[in-house]
């Protein structure tokens, strides 16, 4: 079982407004550069690599995610709201899986 | 416990000293010529400028394995005048790249904050880069310390 | 013989310079509420008998940053193992077919206060059990489930999610059941024997000198009204017993199973130690 992620985005806001979205997801990150201490051998690497934020089809935002981010990788960063709609959030894992969730907003 | 004696010497002396210390990684460090060379290549043919880009990082890291860090840029946004991306690069750790946001008119102001990793006390650098294609830089230097239990 | 005296010898000099104050060694005056809403109380007047003049929580011996984090509840990453916690609340398991939620129902109402007053005593075992054990006991007899092994399936973050119902809320112990006080006096033992190689007692550090530096860390008093916690170091929740055996470990001595007697009475008096404070769980540390 595993955590969903959390994300935060203000449910209502003014044409034009600029908005704060955070959103925090379950991952351990798995670096690469640990060893099992057990074996001596490393961890293989497992991270999240990409992370991508779209507002009714069109990108806001993303990045490209390197091992050094911390485990449960936190992300805030800013939208620009002129219509009501759907932000989406797909976050991409090494092995190719993604995690996706969406949140609406009214805008008036 | 098994411990040798000269070990516990060792970290029994190295225990009593306060103060900032290195962390141990499995590989050694990138240089900051792996920085510069990162940084060569996100530029492309303009040369980093300092202004614009503000890069927000603690002085201290309480534990280097989680340490908030914010980039903001300024960039009026529109869609002939916007911030691309911003590249974060850590000069000390085993692989020097962190984290490349990618921006858009759409993102209204250019800011993002996350929580890094840091192999030990180093300068951590951020590189903006425009729809102009011109690149503005910002570093901020972080001790990371370790703690005195089992850090 | 000689190797044996060579190692108390250096341990008992690095004992003598193991702590170093700092100006920025006091705890910070500072207020935790989270959200803007819900104040913490974090500086407590001790109940009678309590060896220190006031009692702190250790979110005020971290960093800003880690202070903030704890006081932002979106931000805190611990409130993912809390929300785990709340899916593992509402898990069938078990031969009963039962969940948590099929008898407690709504936690936010059910488990409102219990996590402030554990551990309780527990008359069938004839010890003071925490809430680890009570999920536990709750697991086998009602639900016909398999008893979560230390810090295994869902335990760390069940234990979480029931002590977040009590956010705020003051620690209260009752100890006017069964042996609670032979316990809590057990506890206290535990709490000043000196162990291992760095011939450290929990009260070395932690009532003698926190607020000062050992090495880079900035000592707490210690308290547990935070734990489950998220460790910036491990990057995930941390149980009591995991801390207590690992502060152990770092004495260099041998530590005691989790759950064990030993560690229940610690538990048992160390949460006393916090009466007062309000529950943290989540709390943020290093």
């Amino acid at each position: 079982m595993a955590a969903k992620p959390r994300i935060k985005v203000p449910k209502t806001a003014a044409a034009g407004d600029v908005i704060t979205i955070k959103t925090l997801i379950s991952h351990k990150m798995e670096s690469g550069q640990r060893k099992d201490k057990k074996t001596g051998n490393l961890i293989p690497r497992k991270i999240i690599n990409k992370f991508n934020c779209e507002f009714n089809g069109n990108t806001v935002f993303g990045c490209d995610i390197d091992p050094a981010i911390s485990a449960n990788p936190f992300l805030e960063f800013s939208a620009k709201v002129t219509e009501s709609g759907t932000f989406t959030f797909v976050w991409t894992d090494d092995d190719g899986t993604t995690t996706e969730a969406s949140k609406d907003i009214t805008v008036s | 416990m098994n411990i040798s004696r000269r070990a516990t010497i060792r970290n029994s002396i190295g225990l009593a000293l306060s103060g900032v210390f290195a962390a141990h990684v499995s590989r050694v460090a990138a240089t900051a010529d792996d920085t510069a060379k990162l940084i060569a290549e996100f530029a492309g043919d303009a040369s980093p400028a300092e202004g614009k880009i503000k890069l927000t990082a603690p002085e201290i890291a309480e534990n280097g394995n989680t340490v908030p860090i914010a980039v903001s840029v300024e960039s009026p946004m529109t869609d002939d005048d916007y911030v691309e991306s911003v590249m974060v690069l850590a000069e000390g750790n085993p692989n020097p790249e962190v984290i490349t946001f990618n921006f858009t008119p759409l993102s209204g102001i250019a800011r993002a904050s996350t929580r890094m990793r840091l192999a030990k006390t180093q300068n951590v650098v951020a590189v903006a880069k425009m729809s102009d294609g011109s690149v503005f830089t910002d570093t901020r230097n972080v001790k990371v310390t370790i703690g005195g239990c089992g850090g | 013989m000689s190797k044996k005296i060579t190692l108390v010898k250096y341990s008992a000099i690095s004992a003598v310079v193991l702590f170093a104050a700092s100006a920025l060694a006091e705890p910070v005056a500072d207020k935790l509420v989270i959200d803007d809403e819900l104040e913490m109380m974090t500086r407590v007047a001790p109940p009678e008998g309590h060896p220190l003049s006031e009692i702190i929580s250790g979110w005020h011996y971290r960093t800003p940053e880690t202070r903030a984090l704890e006081a932002d509840s979106f931000q805190n990453p611990g409130m993912l193992g809390v929300e785990l916690g709340e899916e593992f609340w509402n898990k069938v398991e078990g031969t009963a077919g039962k969940s948590c939620a099929s008898c407690h129902d709504d936690a936010a109402t059910s488990m409102k206060g219990v996590g402030a007053g554990y551990p309780k005593w527990h008359e069938k075992t004839g010890r003071p059990i925490n809430l680890e054990l009570q999920i536990n006991q709750c697991r086998v007899e009602n639900m016909g489930a398999e008893a979560y092994k230390f810090d295994k399936g869902g335990q760390k973050p069940l234990t979480a999610y029931i002590k977040h119902q009590s956010l705020g809320m003051p620690v209260k112990l009752n100890l006017e059941e069964g042996d609670m006080e032979t316990w809590l006096e057990k506890g206290k033992d535990m709490y000043y024997k000196r162990t291992g190689q760095l011939n450290l007692s929990c009260a070395s550090c932690h009532e003698k000198n926190n607020g000062k530096y050992i090495r880079a860390d900035h000592l707490s008093q210690g308290n547990v009204n935070g734990f489950p916690t998220y460790r910036l170091k491990q990057g995930t929740l941390i149980s009591t017993h995991n801390r207590f055996r690992g502060c152990i470990r770092d004495t260099r001595a041998e530590f005691p199973k989790a759950f064990s007697d030993p560690l229940m009475a610690l538990e048992l008096y160390v949460t006393w130690r916090g009466t007062g404070l309000s529950v943290e769980t989540p709390g943020v540390r290093q």
